[in-house]
Formats: structure tokens, sequence, C-alpha cells
């Protein structure tokens, strides 16, 4: 434990593995290099850690593994700048560091006793992970009434954790939705349409419910009505967001929305506190 | 200032007329010496607009890729702007009413300053070739002539190159036998004496941009600076760093430059950034007989690529 | 601790026994402006100023600053490892320094030391920093600190405050730390009551010169988005040529950005300071940039200064009077102006 909070702890990247067939996503399986920092380390799914990488930068990343997940941590990153391509050419056995956990967390305690859907899409699936993770796990099952997942991506190669999903789509515990945009496989044995679609045909109501949304902008405004219509009340909606962020404490200044900070005040919001806020993000 | 008079006049009525959608000028602002670059829509508003010896901004700077009709204040700097802008496709000469105005060059405020003896100027006014400058308990009138800004003091152009219609008398250009005279002195250095001049002209520099910003040609959408990917110059005030963003940024304006002062009038830390393009715009001149911005044919000479160029290494 | 007197005669003196114990700051006029730089000569302190062009935040918060270092030496078992780089934090004492500036930095402070997260350089160099501050006599046309929870005689952040009584000056000490630095100073001759009352006199004379005002009643009930959404943005934001030169001169503005450099197998991490006013400052890598447009920046300026930060610490705007970025933005973009149209 440091009491500086910039700097990262050091981690070892114990497994990567290729999650898409455009190979521009890969899930890192890290473990702490000091036992110490490792016990000092307790997150609640939602949370993110900024990722650094000596020589060239730090980024935000939600931790798609869920605390009942031990000795490891998952991480999945998109290959789109300086720090992303440099972290996918690195190999098994290579140091990095992390800083964390960083933000605030889905409000597990505000969904207790109630159902709770998950609604995902593309890669922004990562922190929704953990929380499903998190909430399949048999000592906190019983802490929510139904679980319903919503997924779904461009085309079948581009779905994360795909056998995971597969398995948990048979899992009788929880409702899983798969969906791709578009796919030309005749055998695909799940859905075909996009997200809000989905959503829309697969949920009956939003009473007594939680939605955890996370997804590209797009997404996210076109399944906010659909949920208004099943009846989900704006503060029962919950929306994590990404911002350009740098120090991931809140003193840097740059990831604000008004007067939140993404990476502390947020990255998770519900829709009645981002329709108090300016909408520029 | 008729000037002022003249311009809200023309003003007026290019925006009845609808020949523009909106006119870009100066308006009065909130400190004596300081004036407001505006636009107006409005025909009703043109006796906001308002024209004097503090106009120092490059109104060029605000026309890069605005799709509107346009009506533009330029004195002669101004207009080689435009003209630079014309050639490098960032406005459509269609789109531009310029309204030219025939200068006697800008006065440098900051050399006002140490006059005051650390008092502060209520008001300022203009009578011909004078400036009056008044504050608690003291006035002081000055010819105009003796605080120009250092560019204005060696204009070779003062009269616009391109305009529309004219906002006062064409004035006479100057017959300076070597405008180059501050650029030769530094040349007379030699190399270590010269890294020293430099060195010492921007250690205060505190990599703001806002010589960059001020610039009319500096309309990249991501400057050199900025890029990270891959990353050209670092960001911190290490003196390599910096000296590497005035040297690069005077080398994208060479040939293009019409030394309007802009970047050293904006500049807060009052570093005279213009050692650095007047030197290159000099070699320009000497070396292909070029001043930026006096034609709308002629491309400027570092981006014009001739396959029968009597220089082989460029073939 | 009572109020104490300096005989201006004495002050060479009193900064030399300073110097023993502290690096001593003093505004020094180079290239037509002033700035604090280290003292060289203390028969020789200049402080006919009015400010400094830059504000003192550098010696606090520096535009440049190592953070970490580290090795990219796979032979070292530190290999990509960041670790602290090390630094010391010399005592020094910035004589002179203006209430506003004092001020910022408890404005700002909030934003480095709060309870979930404490940045340990600032921290650490604020608490090495000690602020003999001076008040204005003669504040400025473009001033209004007044306005803002300020004043050319306020204390707020300073750990003495001189009062310039002519042939003496008067050291009041709000803070122990101030305290410690007179008695190192030597400066222990008591102000008598005739003095004390010259003091306050000056302090109401000096307030009652402040011509420049803004409101500012009105901004913490306003509703965020009417702002955000009001139609005057355009207008502001026309002029504006999205250079720093506010945010680098402004006192309280903190934003930095964080980067690695290497040369060769070693590294630094560096935090230098950075501007919203900057195109780049919110771009994503995917592309997507929230404040694309110029009137997007020019906003989130004046509604960070004078709107967010109100809202998230209930401690006033983030803004001291100081009229520095009214004296030196090159388009005179007023916040006195904005303040105006947004308290409207």
């Amino acid at each position: 434990m440091s009491d500086n909070p910039y700097l990262p702890f050091p981690v070892r990247i114990q497994q990567i593995i290729t999650e898409t067939e455009d190979r521009n996503l890969k899930t890192f399986k890290v473990v702490f290099i000091n036992k110490g920092d490792e016990e000092g380390f307790h997150f609640i799914p939602g949370q993110f850690c900024q990722i650094s990488v000596a020589g060239k930068g730090e980024i935000p990343l939600g931790i798609a593994s869920s605390p009942t997940e031990n000795g490891y941590l998952l991480f999945t990153v998109n290959k789109t700048g300086v720090v992303t391509r440099y972290l996918h050419n690195m190999k098994e056995g290579d140091t990095i560091g992390i800083r964390g956990p960083l933000g605030n967390w889905y409000p597990w305690d505000k969904m207790e006793g109630k159902s709770v859907v998950v609604i995902g899409g593309g890669f922004a699936f990562t922190t929704l992970r953990a929380g499903i993770v998190y909430m399949l796990h048999p000592e906190e099952r019983n802490r929510f009434k139904d679980i319903t997942v919503v997924y779904g991506a461009r085309s079948p190669g581009l779905l994360l954790y795909r056998k995971e999903v597969e398995q948990w789509e048979k899992r009788d515990d929880v409702n899983v939705h798969i969906t791709v945009d578009a796919t030309d496989d005749p055998h695909w044995p799940y859905n075909v349409g996009f997200v809000p679609a989905i959503t829309e045909e697969k949920i009956t109501t939003g009473e007594n419910s939680y939605a955890l949304v996370c997804g590209p902008p797009i997404m996210i405004k076109f399944t906010q009505p659909v949920l208004e219509k099943l009846g989900f009340k704006p503060e029962q909606i919950i929306i994590s967001l990404e911002m350009r962020m740098k120090c991931g404490i809140g003193t840097c200044g740059r990831c604000n929305i008004g007067e939140k900070y993404v990476c502390k005040d947020g990255p998770v919001f519900s829709l009645a506190q981002l329709t108090e806020l300016p909408q520029e993000y | 200032m008729e000037q002022t008079d003249k311009i809200s006049e023309i003003a007026k009525k290019i925006l009845e007329e609808k020949t523009v959608d909106l006119v870009i000028g100066f308006k009065k602002g909130t400190l004596p010496t300081m004036r407001e670059p505006v636009l107006i829509k409005d025909a009703e508003r043109t006796d906001q607009l308002y024209w004097d010896s503090f106009c120092f901004i490059n109104l060029a700077s605000y026309l890069p890729k605005r799709q509107e009709k346009i009506g533009i204040i330029a004195k002669g700097c101004d207009s080689r702007n435009i003209a630079v802008h014309i050639v490098e496709n960032q406005i459509k000469r269609e789109q531009l009413y310029i309204i030219g105005v025939p200068c006697k060059g800008m006065v440098d405020r900051r050399k006002i300053i140490p006059l005051l003896d650390g008092k502060k100027v209520r008001e300022v006014t203009e009578p011909d070739e004078d400036i009056t400058v008044r504050g608690d308990g003291f006035e002081h009138t000055l010819k105009k002539g003796d605080y120009l800004q250092d560019n204005c003091i060696r204009c070779m152009h003062r009269n616009p190159v391109i305009y529309d219609a004219l906002a006062g008398d064409l004035v006479e250009e100057r017959k300076d036998p070597d405008p180059y005279d501050d650029v030769k002195a530094v040349e007379a250095m030699g190399s270590e004496e010269r890294w020293e001049f430099f060195s010492n002209l921007i250690k205060g520099c505190t990599r703001c941009y806002a010589c960059r910003n001020a610039c009319p040609l500096c309309y990249c959408p991501a400057c050199f600076v900025d890029e990270s990917d891959p990353q050209w110059v670092g960001k911190s005030i290490d003196p390599t760093d910096t000296m590497t963003f005035h040297i690069l940024r005077a080398y994208h304006c060479a040939g293009r430059c019409t030394d309007c002062g802009a970047c050293e009038q904006a500049c807060p830390v009052d570093i005279k950034v213009r050692f650095f393009t007047r030197k290159l715009n000099k070699d320009v001149l000497d070396l292909y007989d070029c001043e930026a911005g006096l034609s709308t044919e002629e491309r400027p000479p570092l981006d014009t690529y001739r396959p029968d160029d009597y220089d082989e290494f460029i073939r | 601790m009572g109020d104490k007197i300096i005989k201006k005669g004495q002050l060479p003196n009193v900064l030399k026994a300073l110097k023993k114990t502290y690096e001593v700051f003093v505004p020094v006029r180079e290239d037509g402006f002033y700035s604090f730089k280290p003292l060289k000569d203390e028969e020789k302190v200049d402080l006919s100023f009015t400010n400094t062009r830059l504000s003192p935040k550098s010696l606090v918060l520096p535009q440049s600053e190592r953070m970490f270092e580290f090795t990219l030496d796979e032979k070292s078992k530190d290999a990509h490892i960041v670790k602290e780089a090390p630094k010391g934090y010399p005592p020094k004492v910035v004589v002179g320094i203006r209430p506003c500036d004092a001020k910022a930095l408890r404005l700002v402070h909030v934003n480095f030391d709060n309870p979930e997260f404490r940045d340990p350089w600032w921290i650490k160099r604020l608490e090495s920093v000690t602020l003999l501050g001076l008040g204005c006599n003669e504040p400025c046309s473009t001033c209004f600190c007044t306005s803002v929870n300020c004043g050319p005689f306020n204390k707020e952040g300073l750990d003495v405050l001189l009062f310039d009584l002519g042939e003496c000056l008067l050291a009041r000490t709000p803070t122990e730390k101030g305290e410690k630095l007179l008695q190192l100073g030597r400066v222990d001759k008591d102000a008598d009551s005739g003095l004390k009352k010259k003091a306050d006199e000056l302090k109401t004379r000096a307030e009652k010169k402040i011509g420049s005002h803004v409101p500012t009643d009105k901004l913490g009930k306003k509703n965020v988005n009417d702002l955000f959404d009001a139609p005057f943005w355009d207008d502001v934001a026309f002029a504006c040529i999205n250079c720093g030169a506010c945010t680098f001169l402004c006192p309280t503005c903190w934003c930095f950005d964080i980067q690695d450099e290497v040369t060769k197998r070693q590294g630094d991490r560096i935090r230098n300071w950075d501007s919203c006013m900057f195109p780049l400052f919110t771009v994503h890598a995917s592309g997507h940039n929230p404040r694309a447009k110029k009137v997007q920046r020019v906003r989130q300026r004046f509604m960070h200064k004078l709107k967010y930060y109100v809202d998230k610490y209930k401690n006033g705007v983030a803004c001291v009077g100081c009229g520095r970025c009214v004296n030196h933005c090159p388009v005179n973009i007023d916040i006195r102006e904005v303040f105006r149209l947004m308290n409207d």
C-alpha cells in the first residue's frame, strides 16, 4: 500500500486471451508481484483501474473480473491507441502496473431484493462481466431476484467472453439473450437484432428492477427510451461512462461532466443523475 | 476615427443587401487599449464596429473552413493572409467581401506601459498622428510613429493587396532602405552567440501556444506539438522541446508569413518570437524572390513543385 | 503573536536572516515584467510591483514535474516498474505574494487534498512554502478581488500579511508558520496601537479603491443546465483563439497532463500543465471529442470556474479577481463580462 495515489502496483501478465476474431480485443490476466499490494486491493464490480505501461503511459480499463475470482484480475483491452497497441504486443510474463481500484461501482446495495437486467454492447461488456460473475456467485445470487442479460455485438466473432456467455445461457438462474447485429452463419443459435430491439422484445417489465447499461453511445441512446417505456425509473437505469482520463483520481481536471469527475464521482451514474448534468460527453 | 465610420457604413450595406451573411471586425474592448474581434449578423448592430491603432489581432485567423459569405476587415498584412488562405484552400474568394483598411501601423500597448510609472490607462484617443493616453492624474500625448509595433516599423505593405472596398484612402508605402536590418544583426553573430541569443529569447516560454493560435497560418486540426502517436515534441518546458517547437513552427510558416505581429502581441510573456519567422521570411525573399500573400495566383514557394525545377535534388 | 513592525531599512537584514533557513523568493523585474525569483541581493529588493505576470502557483505546482522514473533495461530486476523520483522540498519563503494569489492556493488545495485522494507532491510542497504576503495599497483597475471573497488585505492562505505603512511594514501573522518565520527573521518589535489602527485604515482604503466589481450572488442558485444552454456562449466564444494564455497565467487553474518520456532505456513519468482550452484536452483514443468545438471549450472554462466549482465545493468561485486573464487575453475576452452574463 502506498500513500501516493499516482504510483502503480507492479503486476505480471499471466495470460493473454484473444477475444475477438479481428484480434482487436485481448483479455489480460494479471497477478500482483507484491503480496502486500494484493492483500490491500479490495474492489467492487463496476470499478476500474489505470493500467500503466512504463514508457508509454496509462489508460483507464474496467475491471472485468469479479472480486469473487481470487488471485488474479482481468482486463479486456481494445487496441486503439499508443498504450493499447503496445499492450497488445506484450507477452505473458511481462510487467505492467495498475492503479486502483478507482471510481465508484454499480449500486449493489440498492439492487438487493430487485431484479437486474444487464444490457451490454460490443466491447463495453467488461465491467458487466464482473457484475454478472459476482451476482451468479453462490454467496451473492440470493441477494437478487431475476437476472437477465442482453448482450450483443456486431457479429458473432466480436462477442467477448463468448464461451463463458454461452455457459451462462445454459444456466437456469439467469436468462441470457445473446444477439448480433447481423450474421451469415445459418446455424447461429441465438438472436439477430440490435441490442435495444432485443431488449424491447425480451424484457417484460421494469417494475422493481434495475438496468445496468454499458455500450457505445448510440446503443445507450436507443436503449434508454425502451427502458423508460418498460417502466424503469431514471434512478434505476444505471450507465457506466467513459472519458479521456489521465490521473484517474479527480485531480487533473479533464474528465468532468459538469461538476462530476467521471473517474471519481463515476464512471457509474444513474440516468436520473445524468439528466441533471450538462449533456457534454 | 473616420475609418470606423466608413467600416460601419460598408458593413451595414453589405449585410442589408445580403452580399454577406456576417461581418467579422473589431469592437471596443473592456480595456482602453484592447479591441475584441466580433462577429455581426445584424445590420442594425454594425455601429458596434470600431477601428483604431490597437486592432492588432489578424482577423484572417477566423476564416479557415467557414462556409458562409463573410465580410471581413483587413489591414495590409491581414489581406495578404487572406490571399494565402485562398491559395491554400482554407476559404474561397467568392465567399469574401474584403473591407480593406490602409494602415500606418498598430501601436504596441506594451511600449506605452513603461511611461506610465505603474499607473493604469483609463482612456486612449487618437487625434491625427498622435495618441493621447489618459489616466488618474496624468495625460501623455505621444507621436504614434514612436510607439508602433516592431513589425509595423518595418512594414512594406501598408495597403491591402486584395479588397472589395476601401475604408480609407490608400497610404504611401514605406521606402525603407532595409526592412531586415534586425535579422541581419542576428545573422552576423557567430553560431555560439546565436544559440545563446535564441536560448535566452525563449527561456520564459510557457508553451501556452498563444503565438501559434493567434497566427492565421496555424490552422492544422492537429498541430505537430499536439500529436502523441508518434510524439514528435515533448510537452514539458524542457528547453530543447521548446526550441524545437519555435523553430519548426517558423519553418511551417516560411514563405507564408506576412509578419502581421499577432504572435508577438499575443504572447503573455512578451517573447519576441518574430526573430524566428523573420529570418525565414528573409531567406525566402533572398532565395526565391517571394513574399507571402501578394497574389492569389501564386503558391507559396515551399509547397511549389515543378517537374522542370532547376534544382536537381527536388526533381 | 501580536502585530510586529519591520522598519523598511531593516528589511534587508530580515531577509538575510531568513536566507539561513529558507530559499527566499522575491519579485524580480526581468524582460519588462515581474516574476518570483530567488533572492540575490537583499539590499535591492523591489516591492514596488503590482503583481507578477505569471502567478506564483509554479512554486507549488511546477509547470513540468518529474513524478516517477523507470528503467526499461531488461537486465534490471526493476525493469518496467515505475518508481518514485527522488525529490527534495527545501523550505521556501515567497516574499511579496499578493493576497489573491495566496487565496488561490487554498482554492486549488481542495482539488489536491481531499478525503479520498491526497496528492503527495502538492501537499509536501505547499507545506514547505511559507507565504510572506504584501497587501495591495494601490489595487489595479482590473482587480475585482473584493467581489470574490478576497481583498487587497485578505488573510486567507497567507502566513504573514505585511501592511506597507510608508516608513515601516506592519506584519500580521495569521498562522503559526508565519510566527515561526518572523522569529527566524528576528522580527520582534511590537506594533503600537497607533500603527495597528493605521494598518486597519489602510485596508479599508484599499478595499474602497477597488473599482471593478462582479456579481456572484445568483451563481450558486442557478440551474446548471440553464447556464450551460444559455444563448450567450456563441458571442462570448467567437473571439477566443483557444490559446492557453488565460489558463497558464491564472492562479486558480490546475489542470495537468501526464506523459511518459523515454531516452534509450531510461524514462520518466512527467506531469505538465495542461489547458482545457487546447482542442485535444478531452479527445478519446477513438477520436470522439466531447469538446471538439471552440465554444464548448470556452464555455467549459467559465462554467468550471464560476459554476461547477461553486456547486462541488460550496466555497465560492474558483477565481480570485487578480485580473491577469483580463489584462493578457489577446482578444480581450473579459471574465468580468461573463460573470455578469452568468449571474443575470
